[in-house]
């Protein structure tokens, strides 16, 4: 059996997606983790490059990969030794959430193989960066403004909250 | 759509991806690393959604959509979660969540 070139990338994705994301929650040290956690993002953005979605592999390569990791990192950095090992839970509390979490991918795995799937076979439509912006302010079919302009405020709220929350407290200021 | 590969490959993936996350969330005593399980969990959700739309309505661009908005969503959770954790580690020079439970009782 010959692999094609694309079969070939995807097997290679979904198995670094898998055991980097296993990696991710079981290593003890947590710079690794953060490590871990970017190559499954980035493997992810390789299957969105399999799929023909080429913005969206963008994005989640920018924005992904290169702010939520890197705020991670900077954090860790700021409230944690880094090499420092921490302490696992106890065997039992990861053996019952072994079971319970090995239950649930079992029940969710075999209901999705049992079920058919009926691929379209209509032509993709091309993914054009003009397409995505103008669908993105549109308020007829298939327009997203509503949700954009939802995302907007709900980005400026958390943007300012985040300001608030991790400003220091000004202790007794009273000569104004 | 991927030549060869079905689609029940690409959910299986994201499945064990999700559940993986799970897993971290309830295991993990660090406020980070609940954090990156976390966004594990939207990721696989990510790759549903893009894989659902490429299969089964390729002529429609719902799902893409519906990423970039999760990923905006991922985003400003990261920030605020780790504003919030900071101001944490100000107060209480830790961030394991056993240790930080002054408003418990």
């Amino acid at each position: 059996m010959m692999l094609t070139a694309s079969q070939f990338m995807f097997y290679f994705f979904a198995l670094a997606i898998v055991i980097f994301s296993i990696l991710t929650v079981t290593s003890q040290r947590i710079l690794r983790a953060a490590t871990y956690l970017l190559f499954v993002l980035i493997s992810t953005a390789g299957i969105y490059f399999l799929l023909n979605y080429q913005f969206l592999a963008a994005v989640q390569i920018t924005l992904y990969a290169g702010g939520i990791v890197v705020l991670i990192i900077f954090s860790i950095l700021l409230t944690s030794h880094v090499g420092v090992k921490f302490d696992m839970v106890g065997w039992k509390k990861r053996l019952a959430t072994g079971i319970a979490v090995a239950i649930g991918a079992i029940l969710v795995i075999t209901t999705i193989l049992q079920y058919q799937f009926e691929a379209s076979t209509e032509a993709a439509r091309a993914v054009e960066m003009r397409w995505i912006g103008l669908s993105l302010l549109s308020y007829e079919k298939e327009g997203f403004v509503l949700p954009f302009e939802v995302i907007s405020i709900l980005l400026l709220a958390s943007m300012i909250g985040a300001i608030i929350i991790a400003r220091k407290e000004e202790k007794n200021e009273s000569n104004n | 759509m991927i030549e060869g590969i079905p689609l029940h490959l690409i959910l299986v993936v994201a499945t064990v991806m999700f559940f993986t996350g799970i897993y971290g969330f309830l295991t993990r005593r660090n406020l980070i690393t609940i954090l990156m399980s976390i966004e594990l969990i939207l990721n696989s959700v990510n790759i549903n959604f893009v894989a659902f739309n490429r299969y089964l309505y390729p002529q429609h661009l719902q799902g893409q959509f519906f990423s970039i908005f999760i990923i905006a969503i991922a985003a400003c959770e990261a920030a605020v979660a780790i504003a919030i954790i900071i101001n944490i580690y100000r107060r209480f020079t830790t961030i394991n969540v056993e240790d930080v439970s002054e408003m418990k009782y």
